[in-house]
C-alpha cells in the first residue's frame, strides 16, 4: 500500500485526446519526496532544453505536495511547474486554497499535461472518471466566472476548480492560475495552461488517503495544532504585527499600513513615501477594508484565514489575501479603494498582483517620460487611475501596446528600445521584483535574491529575523524558545549581529554565516514545496510548528518512508539541485544571478563577489553556479553529471 | 406521573459567523471514524459537512443526525439575510434526495456519534476559529415509560384501522405460518 501519496498520476495528452492513469515508482518519491521534487524529475526527464514555453511538449505539471489530503494542518499546496515563458527557465509556483487534497482525494498525486488542444477545453475529474470536456462556451470568462459556471453546469458544488482567465488564454507572460482564496501567479504558468488550451481543472474527489502510522501521525499533528494555538497567543515581540505570528502576512486583517506604505516603493517601484501614512489615511483605509471584506477565510485544514472575501459596491465578489492588498494601489499612486477594485478586475482576468501593476506603472512612467508616446497607445487616457484601467484591458486583450505589455517589463523594454531598458529596472531573471529599494546591502539578502529560483523573495525568505534586534536582552529573550533553528550556532550569528558597528551588515555575518542562514531557509521552503506545506506555516514566519527536527517524523509516520534531518537534508539538495540543473541546462549562468542594480544604494562589489563565490562553493557548484561532478555524483544525480559532460556543460576531469 | 430524573444534553454550538471554512472539522472526523483510527482521511466520510460557499458568504457546519428511508414531501430552502441556501441545506437527515451524509462508497448512512470515547468532540478540539463550542448540561426530565417503536407503529394502525381488524388480521397471518 502507498501511504500518504496515491501512487498515481494522470497523463493527459492534449493533442491526442488521451487520458491515461500511470502507477509511479516508490522510489522516486524516497528520492526526491514529492510535489516540486519529482515534478523537477519529470521536467528533467522529459523536457529537453531546446523545448520552448510555448511548444506542444512542454509540460504543465499540476502536483499535490506528499502529504496533501492526510490531516497534517495547513498542508494544501498545488505545485504547478512547467517551463516558463517570462523567464525561459523553470516555474514552480504554487496555490493553496482546497484543489491539491481534493485531487488526492480523487486518486492522483499528479496530473501532468503535454500536447495542445486544438479547441479550449477543461478537464472534469470526479474520482475515476476523468473527462476532457469542450469549454467554448467559457472563452473570455473570468477566471472566479468560469469556476461557477462549471461548478453548476457540473451540478457539484464540491468540486475544486482550478481556471484561468483571459491573460491565461491571450498568454500573457504573467498570467496566473486562479483557484478561489489562492492563485498561482508567479512565472506565467497561466500562459502555458492557455496555450495548451486548458481553461480549467474541475476535481471532486472522495477516497481514502493513507497514512503509514496512525497513532504516531496524530499525535504529530495535533503538537502542531497545540503549538499554533499557543503562537497565536503569544506573538513575537519586537518585530512589525505582520512578522509577529503566523501565516501568511495577515494583511487582509491588519489596517495599520504604515510600514509597507513608507517602506516599499511606489510607482514603477520609485518612489518612497516616507511620512505618506497618518491618522486620515488610516481612517478612509480603513473604513475601505472594513466595509468591503465580508469575511476573513482559510485554506483547506488550516485555522489562519490569511483571506478574505471581498465585495465593493457594484462589483462581484472575490477573494483575496497578502499583499495583493496594496500593489495596485502603490504602482497607481492611489488608494485602497482603487486597490481594491481593480484587483478585482485582474483577478477575474486572471493576472500577477506582483507583476501587473508594475508593468503598468513602467507604461506610464515611459509614457510620462516621452517614450511611448499618444502613437503608441491612441486613446490613452488622462486620468490617472483610468490608464490603469485602459493597460489592464490592454494587456490581457494584447491589443495594441498591450501585447507588448503582456511579455512583462523585461522583455517590452527591449521591445520598446529607445532606452526602456532603463526603466525595466526591477527584474530578476526577467522577473519583476516586489517594489523594494534598501539603503544599505545586506548579505543574507544578496544571495537570496541572486541565488533563489524561485524568484520571488517572500518564496525564499523566512525563519531568520529581517534584521537584527537593537538590544542583547531582546535578542537573548528571542534565542530562548528558538528550538526551530537546525543547530544552535544560528542562534549565536544572530546574537552576536548588532544594527551598527563592527557585527552590523554588510559585513556582518560573515561571507560563510550568510551560507549557512540562506541555506537552511532555502531549505525549508524546499522541503514545503515537495510536502505541499504552505510556507506561511513553516519556511516564511519566526518560529513556525512545522521545522526541521519534526519534518522526518511526519514523512516517517505519515508516507511510511523510514527518514531522520540528514535524510531529508540529503533528499531535498537533491531535488533542490536538479532544480538547478534544469535551469543551467537552459543556459542559466553566474551573469543571471544578481539583484537589481537598484535594490540597494550602498553596494560593495568585492563583497558581493565574495559571497557569491563562497556560496557557490558551499553549495558545491563551481564559479559559474553549475553543480560539480562530484556533487552531483554525491547526490545520487549521475545523469545530470552525464548530461553536462554530454553537452560541454561540465568537462569530464 | 414519571419520576424526575436527570439527563445530559450534549450540545454542539454552532456559530457560523466565525467559521472560515477550512474544513478542519471533516478532516478529523473522517480521520477518527477510519477503521483503524486516524488510519486513513477522506472529507466525504466526515459526520459533519461544511456547507461553504464563499463567494455568497455561506458558512454552515451541519451535522449527519438519523437516517431516513423515505425523503420530504417538500424540500425547504431558506433565505436569511438575503442569502439562499440550497435545498435542505441544513437538515441533518441521510436520506435517499442526496449523498450527503453517506459513505461513498457503499452509500451506508452516516451519523455523528459525539466522538464517542473522545474527551470532547474532536471537530470542536479542531476548530481553533470557535465557529464549534461544546456544551453539557443536565436537565431534569419527567421519566417517561419508553414507548417502543412496535407500539408506536401499532397504535397508528389502531387508528387507521380499529383495533378489532388489526386482531383479526394477526390472527390469519399466524394461522398461515
Ligand atoms: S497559513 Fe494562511 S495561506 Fe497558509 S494554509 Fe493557512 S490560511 Fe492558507
Ligand atoms: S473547523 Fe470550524 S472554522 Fe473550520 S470549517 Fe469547521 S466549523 Fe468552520
Ligand atoms: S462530534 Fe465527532 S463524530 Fe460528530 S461530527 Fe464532530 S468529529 Fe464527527
Amino acid at each position: 500500500m502507498r501511504y500518504a501519496e496515491t501512487g498515481f498520476n494522470l497523463e493527459i495528452d492534449l493533442s491526442r485526446g488521451s487520458i491515461e492513469r500511470v502507477e509511479t515508482d516508490p522510489r522516486d518519491t524516497e528520492l526526491y519526496l514529492g510535489g516540486l521534487g519529482t515534478n523537477t524529475k519529470i521536467l528533467w526527464d522529459r523536457v529537453p532544453p531546446e523545448v520552448e514555453p510555448f511548444s506542444p511538449d512542454n509540460l504543465l505539471i499540476f502536483s499535490a505536495g506528499l502529504l496533501c489530503g492526510t490531516p497534517a494542518i495547513g498542508c494544501n499546496r498545488t505545485i504547478v511547474s512547467t517551463i516558463s515563458p517570462q523567464t525561459l527557465l523553470m516555474a514552480f509556483s504554487m496555490m493553496g486554497g482546497f484543489w491539491a487534497p481534493e485531487l488526492k482525494y480523487a486518486g492522483y498525486d499528479k496530473i501532468i499535461f503535454r500536447g495542445k488542444s486544438p479547441d479550449l477545453v477543461y478537464l472534469w475529474i470526479h474520482n475515476d472518471q476523468v473527462e476532457i470536456r469542450d469549454a467554448s462556451h467559457l472563452a473570455g470568462k473570468g477566471a472566479i466566472e468560469t469556476a461557477e459556471l462549471i461548478k453548476q453546469e457540473l451540478q457539484e458544488p464540491r468540486a475544486q476548480v482550478a481556471a484561468i482567465g483571459l491573460a491565461g488564454e491571450n498568454r500573457v507572460y504573467f498570467a496566473s492560475i486562479e483557484q478561489g482564496r489562492s492563485s498561482a501567479s508567479r512565472g506565467g504558468i497561466g500562459a502555458v495552461m492557455g496555450d495548451k488550451g486548458i481553461k480549467a481543472i474541475a476535481v471532486r474527489g472522495t477516497r481514502d488517503i493513507n497514512v503509514a502510522r496512525p497513532d504516531e501521525y496524530m499525535e504529530l499533528c495535533n503538537e502542531v495544532m497545540d503549538y499554533i494555538k499557543w503562537r497565536n497567543e503569544h506573538p513575537i515581540p519586537g518585530v512589525m504585527p505582520i512578522l509577529a505570528g503566523l501565516g501568511s502576512p495577515q494583511e487582509m486583517a491588519v489596517h495599520d499600513e504604515k510600514w509597507h506604505t513608507e517602506n516599499f516603493m511606489w510607482g514603477n517601484s520609485r518612489l518612497r513615501r516616507k511620512g505618506f501614512w497618518n491618522e486620515e489615511i488610516e481612517k478612509q483605509w480603513t473604513q475601505t477594508l472594513e466595509s468591503a471584506r465580508k469575511r476573513l477565510i482559510s485554506c483547506y485544514n488550516c485555522p489562519m484565514k490569511c483571506g478574505a472575501t471581498l465585495t465593493l459596491p457594484g462589483l462581484p465578489t472575490y477573494m483575496m489575501k497578502c499583499f495583493s492588498k496594496l500593489t495596485y494601489t502603490m504602482a497607481a499612486m492611489s488608494d485602497l479603494e482603487f486597490g481594491l477594485r481593480i484587483a478585482q478586475r485582474a483577478t477575474e482576468y486572471g493576472v500577477d498582483g506582483y507583476s501587473t501593476p508594475q508593468v503598468m506603472a513602467f507604461a506610464v512612467e515611459l509614457y510620462e517620460d516621452g517614450i511611448l508616446t499618444d502613437e503608441d497607445m491612441p486613446g490613452f487616457p488622462a486620468d490617472n487611475e483610468e490608464r490603469f484601467y485602459w493597460l489592464l484591458d490592454k494587456i490581457v486583450r494584447r491589443e495594441g501596446i498591450g501585447n507588448v505589455l503582456a511579455d512583462g517589463t523585461y522583455w517590452a523594454a527591449k521591445t520598446i528600445g529607445k532606452g526602456a531598458e532603463e526603466y525595466a529596472h526591477n527584474t530578476i531573471k526577467k522577473h519583476e521584483q516586489l517594489p523594494l529599494k534598501l539603503s544599505m546591502l545586506n548579505p543574507i539578502y544578496f544571495l537570496m535574491y541572486s541565488t533563489g529560483e524561485k524568484i520571488n523573495i517572500t518564496q525564499i525568505e523566512g525563519q531568520f529575523p529581517q534584521a537584527p534586534f537593537p538590544k542583547r536582552e531582546q535578542r537573548e529573550e528571542f534565542v530562548k524558545d528558538w528550538f526551530q533553528v537546525p543547530d544552535d550556532r544560528f542562534k549565536q550569528y544572530f546574537l552576536d549581529w548588532e544594527p551598527r558597528g563592527e557585527k552590523s551588515i554588510p559585513f556582518y555575518p560573515t561571507p560563510r554565516m550568510c551560507c549557512d542562514i540562506v541555506d537552511w531557509q532555502e531549505r525549508m521552503h524546499y522541503i514545503d514545496d515537495a510536502l505541499g506545506m504552505c510556507a506561511g506555516l513553516s519556511s516564511f514566519p519566526l518560529k513556525p510548528p512545522y521545522h526541521i527536527h519534526n519534518y522526518p517524523k511526519f514523512i516517517s509516520a505519515g508516507a511510511g518512508i523510514d527518514m531522520d534531518e540528514e535524510k531529508l537534508t540529503q533528499a531535498t539538495k537533491r531535488y533542490r539541485t536538479l532544480v538547478r540543473a534544469v535551469n543551467i541546462r537552459r543556459g542559466m549562468r553566474r551573469k543571471d544571478e544578481k539583484p537589481p542594480q537598484d535594490h540597494w544604494k550602498k553596494r560593495f562589489p568585492e563583497l558581493e563577489k565574495e559571497l557569491l563565490d563562497t556560496y557557490y562553493e558551499y553549495k558545491g557548484w563551481n564559479e559559474e553556479g553549475i553543480p560539480t561532478k562530484e556533487t552531483l555524483n554525491a547526490l545520487d544525480l549521475d545523469y545530470v553529471a552525464e548530461d553536462f559532460i554530454g553537452r560541454g556543460i561540465l568537462k569530464d576531469e | 406521573m414519571g419520576e424526575k430524573t436527570k439527563k445530559v444534553i450534549k450540545t454542539i454550538k454552532v456559530d457560523v459567523d466565525k467559521c472560515n471554512g477550512c474544513r478542519a472539522c471533516e478532516v478529523v472526523c473522517s480521520a477518527f471514524h477510519a477503521t483503524p483510527k486516524y488510519s486513513s482521511n477522506n472529507p466525504g466520510r466526515a459526520r459533519i459537512r461544511v456547507l461553504h460557499d464563499p463567494l455568497r458568504d455561506i458558512y454552515v457546519p451541519v451535522y449527519a443526525g438519523e437516517y431516513v428511508a423515505a425523503e420530504c414531501m417538500g424540500r425547504d430552502k431558506y433565505v436569511i439575510d438575503g442569502k439562499e441556501y440550497e435545498e435542505c441545506a441544513f437538515c441533518r437527515a441521510s436520506c435517499p434526495s442526496r449523498d450527503a451524509f453517506k459513505e461513498p462508497d457503499s452509500g451506508l448512512p452516516l451519523k455523528c456519534d459525539m466522538c464517542e470515547g473522545e474527551e470532547e468532540p474532536l471537530c470542536v478540539k479542531w476548530c481553533l476559529a470557535d465557529a464549534l463550542t461544546y456544551e453539557e448540561r443536565e436537565e431534569e426530565i419527567e421519566e417517561q415509560e419508553e414507548i417502543e417503536e412496535l407500539e408506536i407503529g401499532l397504535e397508528a394502525l389502531a387508528e387507521k384501522f380499529g383495533l378489532d381488524k388489526i386482531m383479526d388480521t394477526v390472527v390469519r397471518m399466524s394461522n398461515k405460518e
